[in-house]
């Protein structure tokens, strides 16, 4: 089987968020960059799967140059094949992304390589549009689930696990789908050193789509107003057990003896 | 006209989708034009009922038997078909896991632009939106275009407020035309065995715990502090890379949204993404060693100290008032 991960380049947030002076993105500076989470499961899910069907798997992202680190990030797990969908730094919506990624999936069919299953997270960490998967499904005709956190393969057959505000569905369909993933699929593994030394050396394509405007347009990022709120201080070390109980009692937590 | 994609439970509203019908209407008084309902399979008829208090004059309801389980396209096919020929200037769904879902199929299907997880709208043309990105730890305002506006609404982005005046409800029933194809994923529930657990969720009360917890042996002492307080144990994303709890206990952007009564933060650092999923948590109590942990300034009270030193003094302490043995 074939199998083709999209994936995302997203700053890697800690304990807070800072703008750039011209507030149109995160100021990176001391940031470093990583895979959106629900994809690291998307990329992992892609591995085991091809480890156990044979077959060829392919990472593809849609960003500037840089984005080849988590290319080679993808490909240090395994991943035989990265294609970059190469941008001028223009911030690129959910109908042009999408339309970027169908184009690169024509190509490579048009080439003879045509995929089983097409993989995205079920949202990207950063501007979570909630749509790119779903978007790629409908125009290449494919049917599509959202946000599975199980997936089982079984010749053409696919068996699909999901949790929902409502609890656990269920479907099952035919291959060749789109499927979109939740955190919790799996547990990615970490690149071994041996894979990271290989992903260094493998080809990555480029390909230059067009941008083109999908009718959703960043004019400026804000962050949210935070109400400013004292911290009570309990204690400074292992001897505040009375002090946590009597607060268990006063928020009602806890019966008074 | 503006249309909401109204989600229901055998015709009760879903609370997000009172909480987008609040918005829409809101909205539908700004551009002075009227607001309409859709709802999805026979059993949405009677939500006219509630319907009536949000300012909807007229509801569509889709029937077809094949609609009774959920299928993604063929839901969202019927939003296109009813899109299509009412011609809204706006439609505003909500950003559940189905609502974001039904409404990407409409929006890709339309070939119109989607703003997911909006907070605020202001009309005009490109419409203007204040919409959550990174969980909400960051926002984005953005123009959105299109002959039809498709946005979803973020949830808890405002309180779903009934009208004083009842609208007269007119309702309509039809049956849309869905080709079998649109029928190629068909989601079931699954019924769950009551573990008799509090879940994550749910829970009053919930212990998390960060990599200062020091190992999967570490949440003992957050186990029997949860069982104390009759609440359920959560963690950090740092924990379930490490394998020591398993994903369904994460609490964050891309685990479980938790919303307690108290919610203590055992050796969290309080990066945003698990920031975003403790946020609803009426309070927060932190427990760590590091004063200057981004953690310790969201709490409302704190701890500074060694997580298993604390545990052990309160766990001791709280067997002393439930009158326990020691130990």
């Amino acid at each position: 089987m074939n199998i083709l991960v999209c994936i995302k380049r997203v700053p890697a947030t800690a304990g807070h968020i800072a703008l750039t002076p011209d507030a149109q993105d995160i100021d990176t500076k001391y940031l470093g960059f990583t895979i959106s989470p629900h994809e690291e499961c998307a990329v992992e899910e892609a591995v085991r799967l091809i480890e156990k069907h044979g077959g060829s798997s392919t990472v593809l992202t849609l960003g500037p140059e840089v984005a080849i680190d988590q290319l080679r990030d993808a490909m240090a797990l395994g991943i035989d094949r990265a294609v970059l969908l190469q941008t001028d730094g223009r911030e690129w919506d959910p109908v042009a992304t999408a339309d970027g990624i169908v184009e690169s999936v024509q190509a490579d069919r048009a080439a003879g390589l045509d995929y089983d299953l097409i993989m995205f997270g079920n949202e990207s960490a950063d501007s979570a549009g909630y749509q790119i998967g779903v978007r790629v499904a409908e125009v290449l005709d494919l049917p599509c689930v959202t946000g599975i956190k199980a997936l089982e393969v079984d010749g053409a057959a696919a068996r699909v696990r999901r949790q929902t505000e409502s609890g656990w569905e269920r479907a099952e369909l035919s291959l060749p789908a789109v499927f979109t993933v939740k955190e919790g699929l799996n547990l990615p593994r970490y690149p071994s050193l041996p894979g990271r030394l290989k992903a260094k050396k493998k080809d990555i394509e480029r390909r230059k789509p067009e941008w083109r405007d999908g009718g959703l347009e960043k004019v400026r990022l804000k962050l949210p107003v935070q109400a400013s709120h004292n911290v009570e201080m309990l204690g400074k070390d292992g001897d505040v057990g009375v002090e946590l109980v009597e607060l268990f009692q006063r928020l009602q937590l806890l019966e008074r003896r | 006209m503006i249309l909401a994609f109204t989600e229901h439970v055998d015709g009760a509203p879903t609370a997000l989708a009172l909480e987008a019908l609040t918005m829409a209407h809101r909205l539908a008084e700004e551009m002075d034009t009227p607001l309409e309902s859709l709802v999805v399979g026979p059993a949405g008829a009677t939500a006219a009922g509630i319907l009536a208090s949000y300012g909807v004059t007229t509801l569509h309801v889709a029937d077809d038997p094949r609609l009774d389980v959920y299928a993604p396209a063929a839901w969202g096919q019927t939003l296109v078909e009813l899109v299509e020929e009412s011609a809204p200037a706006l439609v505003i769904g909500t950003a559940s896991d189905r609502g974001s879902e039904v409404m990407a199929h409409a929006a890709a299907r339309l070939r119109l632009a989607l703003a997911a997880n909006c907070i605020e709208i202001t009309p005009g043309d490109p419409l203007l939106v204040t919409r959550q990105r990174w969980g909400g730890s960051l926002l984005e305002e953005a123009r959105l275009k299109g002959e039809v506006k498709l946005i979803t609404i973020a949830p808890h982005a405002l309180t779903a407020e009934p009208l004083a005046a009842r609208t007269d409800v007119t309702t309509r029933t039809w049956k849309p035309v869905l080709p079998e194809k649109d029928f190629r994923v068909r989601l079931r529930p699954e019924v769950q065995a009551d573990t008799g657990k509090v879940s994550l969720a749910q829970a009053r009360v919930v212990v998390g715990g960060g990599r200062g917890v020091g190992s999967s042996a570490g949440f003992v002492s957050l186990e029997e502090l949860a069982g104390y307080l009759g609440g359920a144990v959560g963690c950090s994303r740092a924990v379930t890379s490490l394998g020591w709890r398993p994903h369904s206990d994460q609490v964050g952007q891309t685990g479980t949204r938790i919303a307690p009564e108290l919610y203590i933060a055992c050796g969290i650092s309080g990066a945003i993404q698990h920031m975003v999923g403790c946020r609803a948590a009426k309070h927060i109590l932190a427990i760590n060693t590091d004063a200057n942990a981004p953690i310790v300034a969201q709490a409302d009270y704190a701890v500074i100290g060694d997580v298993q030193k604390v545990l052990a003094a309160v766990n001791a302490e709280v067997r002393k008032v439930k009158a326990l043995p020691v130990g």
